[in-house]
């Protein structure tokens, strides 16, 4: 072992701490730097130009008539037609959708975390079931709901039709996300209010609840965007095409965006294709700005323990 | 009264491997005690009568048995300590005091733990006013992630406690806690955001202000530094003025600090290798550190065996 000298000399190349200097090259590390990037740039790279694709198509749509002016199937009236009744039809259906499915999804969901025994077969099947249940394709469910809720219940092809299925559609969701919030809640909160005394149910509506919050509002508004986007089940739903009225109830009839969207694009004049591309923009940016206030929510109400 | 007779500075560090850790030196010597032992004058146990009682208390997690046949009891207004090495089930004993293993599934109690008579695990008990009367300070500083001022009040809030005014409660279980003044112009931030020792200070005093008859204390000073430590330890002795204190520490020196009466847990394995905890000895701390009786406790403490 060599002693240490005061005076600072050209290093030594056989010395330990020569061997820090010589950088060498490792080529793995670099090629899947390079791999990591490629894909990256391929899944922006399509979302990128399907934006522009539609922004550029529907350019000439993008102003007030989008909302203020109704859809209409005549082509002679195609200047003055609007998308308002699918824009109202929409936040009809998706206002229903989260006061239908988020209590029930949030109770499951504490159901499942707090007070199931999962020891119980019952209740793994269940867990078994909401895991599967999420990735049933959407057109079961406009089927499921086309032969019971609008058939036998008697609902008819309605706003409230439309809420149900959806519901149900992203309840899944709904469930796995709560869970996880729920879950990530620490075990150490939950003993201390236990230490003091506190109930069950006032250790979780006081301190797990309050806590997952958070955790619970991104997870929702996420998979309310999803179902804003569903057209598979309303279409097997009775939404009306080229409505012009908006709904004024439960048991409306109403339609869409996806679903004008799709008539619009499915007719050969181009400008129901422009149109189909304003509508197109103006559903993105709902999605947009609804994923947007669930990242403003996580960021703004994030615990860190 | 200072209850300090030696630095916490030289406490050897309060972790897993803390016994072996100990200053090799000890196992030399042939006095029984180890270095800075001493236990102070004012920690003579006072002639008092059990509110609780262990007799016979095994724990089991599912089929396996963690600590069998737990005898002790716990004396009024005094602090009685649990010491002993990793996995000798002095947590798991603890936590049947106020039945905070119900919370795990498959713990099952066998034995009786009994509070003023009163078998704590009889049928028509409320594990819910069990915790009311014996409070619980854990390892880990646990504060809500609520103001400083809602940590405290949460407890009687939830206990449904007749308060005439929350603040005075507040304010005097913070006193008591001694942590009032550091605080008392923040009490509206939140609770995360103070030091890890003044966190502590602020779960005892959150412990306190639902006025339990008994504190249990699971390690409260591990995850603390020595200066904080020293408060902690300070603030025990102060409260077992008015409080029944059980703590389960690693330290052996805070044990011999801080307790009247300290219970040596150890970790045996039976014919089929598994471990399981069992008490060696319960004796008045000075004689357990200066005079124990058994030959491990003897062991243990000396560092020989750990």
């Amino acid at each position: 072992m060599s002693t240490p000298t005061l005076t600072p000399t050209r290093p030594d190349p056989s010395a330990p701490g020569a061997a820090l200097t010589q950088r060498r090259s490792r080529p793995g590390e670099l090629a899947f730097r390079v791999a990591m990037q490629s894909c990256l740039a391929v899944a922006f790279g399509v979302l990128a130009s399907l934006l522009g694709w539609v922004l550029i198509k529907g350019w000439n749509r993008l102003d007030s008539r989008l909302w203020t002016e109704m859809p209409t199937g005549l082509t002679s009236r195609l200047d003055t037609a609007g998308v308002q009744s699918a824009l109202v039809g929409t936040v009809w259906i998706i206002s229903l959708v989260a006061v239908i499915c988020l209590p029930i999804g949030v109770l499951s969901a504490i159901y499942l975390e707090e007070y199931a025994n999962n020891t119980r077969w019952y209740n793994r099947l269940l867990e078994l079931n909401i895991q599967n249940l999420a990735g049933v394709p959407s057109i079961i469910f406009g089927i499921l709901g086309l032969g019971i809720i609008a058939r036998t219940l008697g609902l008819g092809f309605t706003v409230i039709t439309a809420a149900i299925v959806l519901s149900l559609l992203v309840l899944p969701v709904v469930i796995i996300a709560s869970r996880e919030a729920i879950r990530a809640v620490p075990q150490s909160i939950r003993q201390a209010s236990y230490a003091l005394g506190a109930t069950k149910w006032q250790t979780v509506s006081r301190q797990v609840l309050p806590s997952a919050v958070p955790g619970i509002a991104t997870g929702s508004i996420l998979a309310l965007s999803r179902a804003i986007g569903e057209a598979a089940p309303l279409l097997v739903l009775g939404a009306v095409t080229f409505i012009t009225f908006n709904p004024d109830g439960l048991d409306s009839a109403y339609t869409a965006l996806p679903i004008q969207i799709f008539t619009f694009i499915a007719r050969s004049q181009s400008e129901y294709t422009e149109l189909a591309a304003g509508a197109i923009v103006l559903l993105l940016t709902i999605v947009l700005a609804m994923n947007s206030i669930a990242i403003f929510v996580r960021n703004r109400f994030e615990k860190r323990w | 009264m200072s209850i300090r007779d030696v630095s916490a500075a030289a406490s050897p560090p309060e972790n897993e491997s803390e016994v072996t850790t100990v200053n090799p030196d000890t196992t030399s010597r042939p006095a029984v005690n180890i270095a800075g032992v001493q236990p102070a004058a004012g920690h003579q146990p006072r002639p008092t009568t059990p509110v609780m009682e262990l007799s016979g208390v095994s724990v089991y997690y599912g089929a396996y048995e963690a600590v069998r046949g737990t005898s002790m009891p716990i004396q009024e207004k005094q602090i009685t300590a649990m010491i002993g090495p990793s996995g000798c089930g002095k947590s798991t004993i603890l936590r049947s005091l106020n039945r905070m293993n119900d919370l795990i599934p498959g713990a099952r109690v066998t034995g009786s733990v009994t509070y003023h008579g009163q078998d704590l695990y009889a049928k028509e008990v409320d594990p819910i006013e069990v915790r009311r009367r014996i409070g619980m300070v854990f390892q880990k500083p646990n504060p809500f992630p609520k103001s400083i001022y809602d940590n405290v009040a949460y407890g009687p809030r939830v206990t449904g406690m007749k308060v005439a005014n929350m603040d005075d409660l507040v304010e005097k279980a913070l006193r008591d806690a001694a942590l009032w003044d550091e605080v008392k112009d923040k009490l509206k931030t939140s609770g995360l955001s103070l030091s890890g020792g003044q966190q502590q200070r602020l779960c005892i005093a959150r412990t306190i202000a639902v006025k339990p008859e008994i504190i249990l204390m699971d390690e409260p000073c591990s995850a603390l530094d020595p200066i904080a430590t020293a408060k902690i330890e300070d603030l025990m002795f102060e409260l077992s003025n008015d409080y029944t204190i059980v703590i389960v520490t690693h330290n052996m020196q805070q044990a011999a600090r801080v307790s009247h009466y300290t219970s040596f847990f150890t970790a045996e394995v039976d014919e089929k290798q598994e471990r399981h905890g069992r008490l060696v000895e319960f004796s008045p701390t000075g004689k357990l550190f200066t005079n124990p009786t058994d030959k491990r406790t003897e062991d243990y403490i000396t560092g020989r065996f750990g």
